[in-house]
Parts: structure tokens; C-alpha cells; sequence
């Protein structure tokens, strides 16, 4: 793909191009794109003076990081502990059932990103789940339907 | 506005305490990510607009304040000067709270907690059951404080130990004072802040760092977060008085980027902080200098750990290295530095004002002051807590905790997250320190409190933890690396009821080797969850592996579901549910489940509401 470096330039001047910046950089440009094109890590990495190497590493250890495009909607899946021992995993597994897709995967249509995360610190409403930034507490496997478009699979 | 001095902050002070009446109307919504995910932005939305349809918006200020700690009762408002507490608010009660509470004096019965032991209606927040045996002295001001405006902040005495820092006291007495409070590091460790203070200070070099670990990566716990995002200038405010004792004049804040809000509230806090001449060069026009800056993680658990956060700061992946050379000596860029959580940081202005005399007189032998913990899992009063340090798990778990709900019995609690262990009830009456919790094999860790009842499976519950380590686990040592995995291997093959005698021997020793051989503390500790539940609950281990059964109903190759013809009334409400259609039946008619077709989803169990379907 094509990537704008205007947009890349004015991300990475705002932090004056410092290596120790290298996390926000990427976080920055993955807000933009959703995801971390390679095109725009190499661009990274000439800018900074840093072996693409170095960028890469960052980018594949740190888990908010994605190599991979997202779909439109993206649902995040509470696994952290409170969500645990409430049940989080069947809630899990049936949206792993109706979209048809593994945690970490995007449908077919690019219309569903699947995620899990660690914890969210709203154990009070557990298990939870968030659908572009939405909250939805006390999640069941039969009131995951609800999250999702009826015509889905 | 710059100040230059401290007779101009306290002027300001003066100037704003005075501006205000006490006896002004004034509703304050949690704003915390609890009552944020129950919706507390259109509540507050809502007030606004009611306010001002109603030309009130002069007349009641709104506040939107920090987590109030009862996540449970979430959305929570309340009104002051009186202090009435309402909880579940949805943007519904708003007109009937403005039309009855604000302007005719009413209290709305509905909205008031009612206490579920004695069914009587509390008012005020002090006649609650869960904050009464609390000692907030963190959160309470998050209640009193709107995080974004620093002059809330400065209306409760803020920046005033700060001052009294760098007018009267020398780093070495500051050092001395942090020393003889007996705080210890609240982010899981408990090293004696004073110390840790002291060697970096005392170590060589110019240029020395004071970082904030704000990298909560512990799954159930959310008090640095709530501290950051309800409070943040008192850690900031401990953070500038760290510096001035060490003799720094740069800090960092690293902090989960999972936190939105945390990150947009210390950042607004730090602009604020700099605009009044209390962050920057000669701060109050006291020659001391000093800046912070905002890191976000890039979600790695294992960058709570110190050295793994110091080389993201860095820019490169998060990996520890040995601690032979100290972080007080070589640390951030090499040089000397001083690492703390943000509970930590948010515990020295107090002791600055109030003095090491008072904060030592609070908490046990070794453990000094409070601790925040957050109470979560199956428990009644879900939400963080705060108490003095020696109360017992009992007070904690059933006064304040209200128990375990739906009738079940507990079971046990999980302190200290991945690197701690479970604590069974035999062990109940323990009281709640640093020393304690490591004596019954787990620890204090971050303040995580996961309650367990008689349904949570404590081999799977093992098995959890220790999948969350090794996915978490860097890599670079193979202790770590390897032997986590063979952990989690061994934990599958019990849970799935293909474990034997021998593997208990085995996960000993792995456990062994972990504690011995790993390069930092996230392998050196992940054994604890293992261990103590092997420990207290042996019992549940060899009934997964002698009689292939899990007691808890939790594994799902060790259980199957079946229809119970005595209660099923064919109301078809399985059959409808059951992702691969394993269930059959006419209406009114006894339901059939076709064993070789159930994925044991649990789907079917949850839907009935006749308790037909059965789980052994």
C-alpha cells in the first residue's frame, strides 16, 4: 500500500523523532490506520535511525500492536480474572461460534475483528465485553446474539 | 497564572477556598470507568441540560469526579452539601432528582442504597456498611476533587507538602520522614520507599530518573488506574517531592494505554501543573527544576516489571534483564532511578503534611498505612476498597464485600494476581499484610482481591493463570519461557482428565525451577497460583486425576449435561439455544440431549428456568 508520509512526518516530529518515542510513534499511527502497515514502519525506522529490525520487534512483542488490517466493527472480550470466574470463556466461544472466526481474527467481509484483552477494570459489570468502545456488561452466550447484526452469520 | 512563590500559592489557595460556599448545591457524578462503562456520560449529559432548561445552571454546580469506589452500584451521583447518595442513576432519574432533591428538598426513596443484611434505606455515603470500615485516605479525595481542574485540587490543600518540601526541608530529611512512615511500595514488591529513595540519591551521576509505573497489567486489579484517572495531581504532587529528595529533575509516567482516561487525565494535570509553576524550572521559585513526561505501554504484562518497563521507555521490546546491577545505580538510559507505583506516589503527600508519626500509627507491626485493593469476582459489593493494612479478609470479603451472592458459599481469594496465590477459608481470619499474605504463600501484589465461591474450579482456575503467564512471558529466559509451558501442558492434561500421580511431582518441580532459575520476577513467582492451590486444595487435583471429576463443574471434558425429565416442561427454551442442536423434543414434552452431539457450550443450563438441566 501507499502511505501518506506527510502524515507520518507530522506523527514523528511531534515527538522531535526520538528513539525512546518509538512506542508512542507506533501507537500513533496505528490510531490512524488501525493497523501497522510495513510500509509505514520502514518510514519509521529510516526517520528515527533505527534498524527496521528494531521497529519490527517492537511491534510483533508489544500485543496492542496489529500486523494485520481490522474489520469495521471490532469486539473486545474481557479475559481478565473477575471475567474469568464469571464465565468469560463460553462468551467467548460462542462469538468465536457465530462469527466464525478464532480471537485475534477478522471475518471474511472485513466486517467483525474478534479480540480478547486482559482486563478492563470494569469487573463490577463482568463478564464484559466492548463493541467499538461500547460497554456491555454482564455478557451470557445468548446475549452475545444481541451484539451482532441479525444478517451475520 | 505562575507561581512564584509560596505565599502566592497559598494566596491563590485562599482566594479559591473563599470564592466557593460550602452550602452551594452541587451534584457530583462518578466519572470512574465503572460507572463510565454503566453509562455515566449521558447522566451527566442529562443534568446539564435539565439544568439549564431549568435556569438552574448558576444555582447547583455538576461535578464530574473519580471513581467513588462501588462499581457495584454504579452509575453513582451525589448531591451535596447534604452528601445523599443515589446509585444506579440512568439518565431517566435525572429530572425527578433535579424537580424533587434539588429544588424542593426531597430524597427519592428509589434511588437510595438499600442495605441487603438489615433492608434498611441508607442516605449518605458515611451510613453505607461498605465504606464505613474503610480508611480512605486515597480515594476520598476522588470523590471531592473534578480531575481536570487543578484548583479542586488546590481547594483541599493540594501542593501544600510540596511547598513545605521546598521551603523547609532539606532531600535528606524528606528521606528520613519517607523512611520512618514505614511506607513500603504498594506495586507489589514492598520495598521500603525510603530506601529505595536513599540509594538513588546516593548513587552516582548527574542525571538521575523518577519514573511512575502506571503499567497496571495485573487482570482484576484497577486502583492505580482509578488513583490516576480520579486524583492524579497528588501523584504527581508525591512524584515532584521524590524528585526534589533524590535529585532529579526528569520523570516519566508509564502508563497502560488500555487506560484512555488515565492518560487524558494525568496529561491535563501535568499542562495544568506547568501553567501554575509547579512543574518546570524553579518550581514556586525554589531553584529546583523539575518535568514529567507521558509514556503509554504497549500492553505487556511483563512491563511492570521494573527493568522491562525501563527498556520500553526506551523504545525497544519490553524484555528484564539481571538485577545484579541495581536500577538505583543503572537504571533508565543507564543512569540512577527510582521506580514507584502510582499508589505509592499518591501516599507521600500525606505523610509530607500529616507527618511519619501519624502514618506509622496506622497499620501493623511491618505494613504501614492503607492499601487499596479491588474487590472483585463472586462477591456482592464489587468496587476498590480501601483499608488500613492488618483488617482481616473476613471484614474485608463479608462487612464491607457484603459476601458472596446468590447463596453460595465462598471458596477462597486470590491476592497478588498472576504472581500471587490463593488463600482458603481456613486461613479467614487472617490479618491482611505484606508478611501474612507471603506466609500463606501468596502476596500482596498490586491489591488484586479475585473472591472465588464453591463453583470456580481451582485447577482451572491454576490452569488460567498460568496460560496468562506463559502468553505473557517474554521469552527471554527459558525457565520462563519453557517451563511455564510445560506447566500449562500439565494443567491441560489434568483438567482434561488425562493427568497422574506422577504429574504433581512434576509440577513441583518445574515449580521449583522457575522460582530458582528465572531471570525476574514474573517467572520467579509464577508458580504461586500452581503451588497454593496445590497447597489448600489438593483434594480438587486428585479428584481431577484418580476419579476423573471436576467438584466445581467447570472442566468441560470431566462433565456432561443431561435433561432431568422431573422438572423439564418442554417449554423449549434449550432446544431453541443449543448451537449445534444436540437437544430434541416436542413442546410440553420431556427434552432429550444428545450427548455425542453437546459441545458442552453450558448454554442450555444457563437458559432453563426450571433447573431441568443438569451438570455432573
Amino acid at each position: 500500500m501507499t502511505i501518506d508520509e506527510s502524515r507520518l512526518d507530522s506523527i514523528i516530529d511531534e515527538y522531535n523523532g526520538e528513539q525512546g518515542s518509538l512506542i508512542s510513534i507506533l501507537q500513533d499511527i496505528q490510531a490512524q490506520y488501525q493497523y501497522l502497515p510495513r510500509e509505514a514502519m520502514d518510514y519509521v525506522a529510516m526517520r528515527l535511525k533505527i534498524p527496521r529490525v528494531q521497529v519490527f520487534g517492537v511491534a510483533t512483542f508489544f500485543k496492542a500492536f496489529s500486523l494485520k488490517p481490522k474489520g469495521k466493527q471490532r469486539i473486545h472480550v474481557c479475559m481478565g480474572t473477575a471475567c474469568h470466574v464469571r464465565g468469560s470463556k463460553m462468551v467467548l466461544e460462542e462469538l468465536e461460534r457465530k462469527l466464525g472466526i478464532k480471537a485475534g481474527d477478522t471475518t471474511l467481509d472485513n466486517e467483525y475483528t474478534l479480540e480478547t484483552v486482559n482486563c478492563l477494570g470494569a469487573c463490577a459489570l463482568g463478564p464484559v465485553v466492548v463493541k467499538n468502545e461500547e460497554y456491555r456488561g454482564q455478557m451470557t452466550p445468548i446475549k452475545v446474539g444481541s451484539l451482532l447484526d441479525t444478517k451475520k452469520p | 497564572m505562575k507561581l512564584s512563590s509560596e505565599k502566592e500559592l497559598e494566596d491563590l489557595r485562599n482566594e479559591i477556598i473563599s470564592g466557593r460556599d460550602p452550602n452551594k448545591l452541587c451534584i457530583a457524578v462518578c466519572g470512574g470507568t465503572g460507572c463510565h462503562a454503566g453509562g455515566c456520560s449521558n447522566v451527566a449529559q442529562e443534568i446539564r441540560t435539565e439544568l439549564d432548561s431549568k435556569n438552574l445552571a448558576d444555582k447547583v454546580d455538576i461535578r464530574i469526579t473519580g471513581c467513588h469506589g462501588f462499581c457495584e452500584r454504579g452509575p453513582i451521583v451525589i448531591v451535596y452539601p447534604e452528601g445523599i447518595f443515589y446509585q444506579k442513576v440512568i439518565p431517566r432519574d435525572i429530572k425527578e432528582i433535579i424537580a424533587s432533591t434539588i429544588e424542593n428538598g426531597k430524597i427519592i426513596d428509589r434511588l437510595l442504597y438499600h442495605d441487603p443484611v438489615s433492608g434498611e434505606k441508607k442516605i449518605r455515603v458515611e451510613d453505607i456498611t461498605f465504606y464505613q470500615k474503610q480508611n480512605r485516605l486515597i480515594l476520598e479525595n476522588n470523590t471531592r476533587v473534578d480531575p481536570a481542574q487543578i484548583k479542586d485540587y488546590l481547594a483541599i490543600n493540594g501542593y501544600s507538602a510540596l511547598a513545605k518540601v521546598l521551603g523547609k526541608m532539606t532531600p535528606e530529611i524528606v528521606i528520613d520522614m519517607v523512611k520512618s512512615s514505614g511506607l513500603r511500595g504498594r506495586g507489589g514488591g514492598g520495598f521500603p520507599t525510603g530506601r529505595k529513595w536513599e540509594s538513588t540519591r546516593i548513587a552516582e551521576g548527574d542525571v538521575k530518573y523518577v519514573i511512575c509505573n502506571a503499567d497496571e497489567g495485573d487482570p482484576g486489579a484497577f486502583m492505580d488506574r482509578s488513583i490516576l484517572e480520579g486524583n492524579p495531581h497528588s501523584v504527581l504532587e508525591g512524584m515532584i517531592i521524590g524528585a526534589y529528595a533524590i535529585g532529579s529533575n526528569e520523570g516519566h509516567i508509564y502508563v497502560r494505554n488500555e487506560y484512555p482516561l488515565a492518560v487524558s487525565n494525568i496529561s491535563t494535570a501535568i499542562k495544568q501543573a506547568r501553567e501554575f509553576g509547579i512543574l518546570g524550572d524553579d518550581i514556586l521559585g525554589s531553584g529546583f527544576g523539575f518535568d514529567v513526561k507521558v509514556n503509554r505501554g504497549g500492553g505487556a504484562f511483563v512491563c511492570g516489571e521494573s527493568t522491562a518497563l525501563m527498556a520500553s521507555l526506551e523504545g525497544k521490546p519490553g524484555e528484564p534483564r539481571a538485577k545484579y546491577i541495581h536500577t538505583s545505580e543503572k537504571g533508565l538510559w543507564d543512569k540512577p532511578s527510582n521506580l514507584n507505583n502510582v499508589e505509592t506516589w499518591a501516599n507521600v503527600p500525606m505523610i509530607i503534611n500529616k507527618g511519619s508519626k501519624w502514618y506509622s500509627g496506622i497499620g501493623t507491626e511491618s505494613s504501614k498505612g492503607t492499601k487499596v485493593f479491588s474487590l472483585v469476582g463472586k462477591i456482592n459489593n464489587t468496587g476498590l476498597v480501601e483499608v488500613s493494612m492488618g483488617m482481616t479478609l473476613r471484614e474485608i470479603i463479608f462487612d464491607i464485600g457484603g459476601g458472596i451472592p446468590g447463596g453460595k458459599s465462598f471458596k477462597a481469594v486470590q491476592t497478588g494476581g498472576p504472581s500471587g496465590g490463593c488463600i482458603p477459608e481456613s486461613l479467614i481470619d487472617m490479618a491482611v499484610d505484606y508478611d501474612r499474605l507471603m506466609e500463606a504463600g501468596s502476596m500482596m501484589g498490586s491489591g488484586g482481591m479475585i473472591v472465588m465461591d464453591e463453583e470456580t474450579c481451582m485447577v482451572d482456575l491454576a490452569k488460567y493463570f498460568t496460560n496468562f503467564l506463559q502468553e505473557e512471558s517474554c521469552g527471554k529466559c527459558v525457565p520462563c519461557r519453557e517451563g511455564l509451558r510445560r506447566m500449562g501442558d500439565i494443567l491441560k492434561d489434568i483438567t482434561e482428565g488425562k493427568g497422574s500421580m506422577e504429574d504433581i511431582l512434576l509440577i513441583e518441580d518445574l515449580a521449583g525451577m522457575l522460582k530458582d532459575a528465572s531471570l525476574c520476577g514474573l517467572g520467579m513467582t509464577a508458580s504461586n497460583p500452581v503451588m497454593s492451590t496445590l497447597k489448600y486444595f489438593k483434594d480438587e487435583y486428585l479428584a481431577h486425576i484418580i476419579d476423573h471429576r471436576c467438584p466445581a463443574g467447570v472442566c468441560r471434558e470431566l462433565i456432561t449435561y443431561g435433561i432431568d425429565a422431573d422438572n423439564c416442561t418442554g417449554c423449549g427454551m434449550c432446544k431453541k439455544n443449543c448451537p449445534p442442536g444436540a437437544i430434541s423434543g416436542e413442546r410440553k414434552e420431556t427434552h432429550v440431549l444428545d450427548t455425542g452431539k453437546c459441545i458442552k457450550c453450558g448454554i442450555c443450563y444457563d437458559v432453563c428456568k426450571f433447573k431441568a438441566v443438569r451438570k455432573e
